[in-house]
């Protein structure tokens, strides 16, 4: 038989008599392979909608087409362009709302409508026997499955067909249907053409029409990135703790086998084949605990992936179905972290076991005696992190140095670890008043260095909580006051044109409850060499005392209004480094800046100017919906009598009170994901804490047997040691949170300015601090509940072996 | 969606139907109109479209000398097809769908596009006066708005611009148009299958083609055919062979052969002379496959000799471009022939169901 199956037999026969430690590696492996190809899984399948969303409203190998004024057209612009021989397909969309939620209505013509914007579910709707469903009535309509779902009974709307392609909250179907759903009769919103065989200006002038730049169809700019970034951070620390698991498993199981290598050599086995036996091992192990995460990573995606959808749905319209499809790129993804995460913790190991030499005693615990030693080295190497981290702070400007500084910090706080607590462990024996409170302080720190990993992957995943948890508490706090004062009008009105606009403006002002007209226009323009937004402002309360404004000058307002001046958005002060006091020319004239305001989400930056300065500077520039200030209860009544009043498709009238209710209700939901993920990282970080006391549990039997001697009962030893798991869990949390702090100061003030040109204000949430500390707590008992009991149900006679055995 | 997805749909759908050349021809008539023997075709009114019935054609096909002395053939078709039976829709309800087909000949080039759309809305159609009918810009329609002449058909612009070829034609007649079969009643098997069709050989034309950016003057004749049914086709009938010739200034010959699968092929045909015609009996047909060329996965018979021993006719008939494949969803082949022996002929060829 061959030499290597034998060794690897022997090898094995370790794992057949410690079957928990097996069980505890290949679940800590599972689990952060699990975190971290789950969170891949949803971000790929939310790619995937983005592309599909986009494709809808045109992807890239679609020019997409607005009329310059308004949000629609006659539907006669389409027949005339076709009839000079432009081949565009033109397309209706709206709201309405069904059941209390907006549903979203696209009208497409599926005859001239380019392959590239085409649902899948039409080509599947085809029927043998002549014009397919989708073309005659009852008009059938595409929806994805969710929206099936809610929809169902519903007999008002077309008869529905599933297409999974199709995001959440939208129903696609005929044109000629949709407009009559719409309210929009001859009337059509946009136009879509093969990319490449565009219009020439003239026409566009002709007709009033302007191009839809693909950035601003791309829906996964922004906020949405954002939030795929937190999800990404998040997979990554958890598979970092899961990391620090397998380290624990691995390097503990090669310590106890020592004698059994060192035998295997003595029997002739060579270093380099011996060596080869435990990496085959080691690969076998986390192949199988590869295999496992992903299927619970896919399960952990498709229970989260519903949230995520609405989420993102809330963030940015539209987006991501609710179902989940099986992607190659997060499954390769899974299994190289697994792999590699298990083969990077089992370096060190393997190093040794090359160079173990036959001679060398088999003293497992010989490496404890160089315990302070150890520890300092540790200080060191957190030093140089430190190091390392604060000059890429100092002098990095990408967003990689970001992400290495984050990494520094982590890696410091890892290696600090057993010095922070074992100083703190001092202070705690000075403090100690009784010889047995003085034994259990020594005996922690003894029991330390054996605990250390699973401490760090506490600290971690503590950490990681924290950090994540201050971020999106700060988040959503930021947002919602920002969503607050940005659509601040209680309702927007859009003119179908240039005229109805000034109407509808007129006829408001004329209306007693309406306490403030806002109209407004933009444009976009070119400037550092940048595409950016033009918009205005008028002089009202709303903007003057409402504005989400992050720095000002005195007068700023005052001097805007008198067309003196200025505001900037912060992505574009970030971008271009301009700050208050400087100067913006966009070819009009400088301008000073005297305001920098939040723009969440808004993948450009824009430049704010007075209304009559920019309808001076940019005659161009095209309506915005007008915002009206009124109490929210007269909202109702007035828009039905502005409708009355004005021949105006209901899509362009919005109240703003319902559309924001559902987005902060759907809002709430993307951080039921973050919590969601927030357990299973201390679930992992529970489990190698778990191990690491379960492995130390037959060398704890030798120090506990003096203990018992001098006459404490089993049972209360086995509580002392519950105790002092959950003491070092404590001091664990008391060191996360200022990391965790760290930690989310970075990701708001450095990697969100990188990566998205804002910065999140550092909100503080003392509670959820409390809530962390007594988690860890729970975990600690939790991983600690099996050793102490098998400790307090251990044989006497194996405490007194301790004495007979000379070691 | 891509347009021919539709295509394929409305017209090939029927199993049986790619075998039957323009399918949808051999479906129920159920509650379409059809076709009777005893209907007296009146113009300028039945130039317009027949939406009760289930499949109409507005066909013109030009034979053209370039003044680069070259020769020219130009296809101009808009089918219209019903997705269901009367009544009307209105707007994008509408049930009619519209199948424009253009094509440029050359000896050595064949240029061909389709275009689908949807009736109802105005992007594509057919009015009877003044007359026009036309798929986004491709277009034939009466010039002016003085009164019609020629029963509507006497001075036409046909326009069209695809990708890489295009035309620009004036046709003009004062002949009225020609009444086919008996009286416009066209039969089409012996089992009753029968459809409208009227014709207007006399078209003189003047105009431009272009080839890839160049203009080319032209002139000759054209001759467009009308004709609309419910069920033109019976079951076992796989597919057509179809001539279209100019014999003399005044003389014209339409004549086709259904192919049936048991090789009992139906002939019919349609002597004109004048504004006289008469037509040609079956047993007096007699077409004989000369030659055939080898296109991508068929075999197409594209030299023909042509015999009507009644008329005195017996030609050779030969393609200006065998490669005349318009590979259209429903492909099928459609080009411009000469005739050489008891008469110099000039005209079109259309073969389906190959």
């Amino acid at each position: 038989m061959n030499r290597t199956f034998w060794t690897l037999a022997t090898l094995a026969s370790h794992w057949r008599r410690n079957p928990v430690q097996i069980i505890a590696l290949l679940l800590g492996l599972a689990l952060a392979t699990a975190l971290w190809s789950g969170v891949q899984a949803i971000n790929a399948e939310a790619r995937a909608s983005y592309a599909k969303a986009m494709g809808l409203l045109g992807g890239p190998e679609v020019e997409v087409l607005r009329p310059a004024v308004g949000t629609s057209m006659p539907q006669s612009v389409f027949i005339d362009l076709r009839r000079e021989g432009h081949l565009v397909s033109p397309s209706v969309e709206g709201g309405i709302i069904v059941n209390q939620r907006r549903l979203r209505i696209l009208g497409i013509e599926p005859i001239s409508l380019p392959t590239a914007a085409a649902p899948e579910g039409l080509e599947a709707a085809g029927e043998a026997d002549g014009v397919p469903p989708f073309l005659r009535p009852p008009w059938e309509a595409l929806a994805g499955p969710d929206t099936l779902a809610r929809l169902a009974g519903n007999e008002e709307l077309p008869p529905r067909r599933a297409d999974t392609s199709l995001p959440e909250g939208l129903l696609v179907m005929d044109i000629g249907i949709a407009q009559q759903v719409l309210g929009m009769e001859e009337r059509i919103s946009r136009l879509m053409m093969t990319a490449g065989t565009g219009l020439p200006a003239e026409v566009l002038n002709r007709y009033g029409l302007e191009r839809v730049a693909a950035t601003e169809r791309d829906v996964s700019t922004g906020l949405t990135d954002s939030f795929h970034l937190n999800l990404t951070a998040f997979g990554f620390l958890s598979f970092l703790v899961g990391l620090l698991i397998v380290r624990a498993c691995v390097g503990l199981a090669l310590e106890q086998r020592l004698a059994t290598f060192r035998t295997l050599r003595a029997c002739g086995i060579s270093a380099r084949r011996l060596t080869i036996a435990v990496l085959i091992e080691v690969l076998a192990l986390s192949l199988l605990a590869g295999l496992a995460g992903l299927v619970l990573g896919y399960m952990i995606a498709a229970a989260l992936l519903p949230d995520v959808a609405s989420s993102l749905r809330g963030l940015y319209g539209v987006s991501v179905s609710g179902t989940l499809r099986f992607a190659p790129e997060w499954v390769l993804s899974g299994f190289v972290m697994s792999t590699g995460g298990a083969l990077l913790a089992a370096g060190s190991a393997l190093w040794r076991v090359y160079h173990l030499s036959p001679l060398a005693a088999a003293r497992p615990d010989a490496w404890r005696g160089a315990q302070a030693q150890q520890i300092r080295r540790g200080l060191w190497a957190a030093a140089a992190c430190v190091a390392v981290g604060g000059l890429l702070y100092l002098f990095g400007d990408s967003l990689e140095a970001s992400f290495i500084i984050i990494g520094c910090v982590l890696l410091a706080a890892a290696l600090a670890l057993p010095a922070l607590i074992a100083a703190m462990l001092t202070l705690l024996g000075r403090a100690a008043r009784s010889a047995m409170s003085e034994w259990m302080v020594a005996d922690m720190r003894q029991q330390l260095p054996g605990l250390s990993l699973a401490l760090v992957a506490l600290l971690l995943a503590l950490a990681a909580n924290t950090g994540v948890g201050t971020m999106v508490g700060g988040f959503r706090e930021t947002f919602l006051d920002w969503l607050d004062r940005r659509l601040a009008a209680e309702a927007y009105v859009r003119g179908t044109d240039e005229a109805q606009a000034r109407a509808i403006d007129a006829w408001a002002a004329q209306q007693p409850e309406v306490r403030e007209i806002l109209p407004g226009r933009m444009t976009d323009t070119v400037f550092a060499g940048q595409p950016i937004e033009v918009r205005s402002v008028v002089d009202a309360p709303t903007y003057r005392e409402g504005w989400p404004v992050l720095a000002t000058t005195t007068g700023a307002w005052d001097a805007i209004f008198a067309g003196g001046g200025t505001m900037i958005s912060e992505q574009l002060s970030y971008r271009v480094g301009l700050r208050l006091g400087d100067t913006v020319d966009l070819g009009t004239g400088a301008l000073p800046i005297l305001g920098i305001y939040a723009d969440y989400g808004n993948p450009r930056g824009q430049v704010m100017l007075s209304l009559p300065q920019i309808e001076k500077d940019f005659p161009d520039a095209r309506r915005m919906g007008t915002g009206l200030r009124l109490a929210p209860e007269e909202v109702g009544p007035l828009l039905t009598r502005l409708t009355a009043t004005f021949d105006i498709p209901p899509d362009n009238v919005i109240d703003q009170a319902a559309l924001k209710e559902l987005s902060r209700g759907i809002f709430e939901r993307t951080f039921a994901v973050t919590a969601a993920l927030n357990v299973l990282t201390l679930l992992v970080a529970s489990i190698a804490l778990f191990t690491a006391l379960l492995t130390l549990f037959d060398r704890r039997v030798a120090q506990l047997a003096p203990v018992w001697a001098l006459g404490i009962p089993r049972r209360r030893l086995a509580a002392l040691e519950l105790g002092k798991t959950l003491t070092m869990a404590a001091l664990t949390a008391v060191v996360a949170v200022p990391v965790g702090l760290l930690l989310a100061w970075l990701l708001v003030a450095v990697v969100n300015v990188k990566a998205f040109g804002w910065r999140l204000p550092l909100i503080p949430y003392p509670d959820q601090w409390l809530t962390l500390g007594l988690l860890s707590i729970a975990v600690a008992a939790a991983a600690a509940m099996l050793p102490s009991w098998r400790l307090s149900r251990v044989a006497p006679a194996q405490l007194l072996k301790v004495f007979a055995n000379a070691r | 969606m891509r347009a021919s997805l539709l295509t394929l749909w409305l017209l090939l759908a029927p199993a049986m139907a790619a075998a039957q050349g323009f399918a949808g021809l051999g479906i129920d008539a159920d509650d379409y109109q059809k076709p009777v023997s005893d209907r007296v075709l009146s113009f300028p009114a039945d130039h317009g479209p027949h939406p009760g019935y289930r499949i109409e054609w507005w066909y013109l096909t030009a034979n053209l000398e370039g003044a680069d002395g070259k020769s020219y053939g130009v296809q101009f078709t808009l089918f219209r097809q019903a997705g269901a039976p009367p009544p009307e829709r209105e707007g994008w309800a509408n049930q009619q769908f519209w199948l424009g087909h253009v094509a440029l000949t050359t000896a050595d080039r064949h240029f061909y596009d389709e275009r689908l759309a949807r009736g109802g809305v105005g992007q594509a159609g057919a009015v009877a006066e003044p007359f026009a009918a036309w798929v986004d810009d491709w277009r034939i329609a009466a010039v002016g708005d003085g009164p019609a002449t020629a029963l509507g058909f006497g001075d036409l612009r046909l326009k069209a611009n695809a990708d890489g070829f295009g035309y620009d034609l004036r046709l003009t007649t004062d002949a009225p148009p020609v009444l086919q079969g008996a009286g416009g009643y066209s039969v089409k098997s012996d089992r009753g299958q029968a459809s409208y069709y009227y014709s207007q050989p006399y078209f003189r034309v003047e105009g431009t083609t272009e080839i890839e950016g160049q203009t080319i003057e032209v002139s000759g004749r054209a001759w467009m055919d009308r004709e609309w049914s419910s069920q033109p086709l019976a079951e076992d009938q796989s597919g057509w062979d179809w001539f279209s010739l100019h014999l003399g200034p005044s003389t014209k010959m339409m004549l086709f052969r259904l192919r049936q699968d048991d090789g009992g092929h139906f002939f019919s045909g349609n002597w004109i002379e004048g504004t006289v015609s008469t037509t040609i009996p079956g047993d007096d047909i007699r077409l004989e496959i000369l030659e055939e060329t080898e296109l991508p996965g068929r075999r197409v018979p594209i030299s023909w000799r042509v015999s009507v021993p009644s008329r005195g006719v017996d030609v050779e008939v030969h393609p200006l471009n065998p490669r005349a494949w318009n590979g259209t969803q429903i492909g099928y082949w459609e080009g411009p022939v000469t005739g050489t022996g008891t008469h110099d002929a000039i005209g079109y060829l259309e073969m389906t169901g190959y």
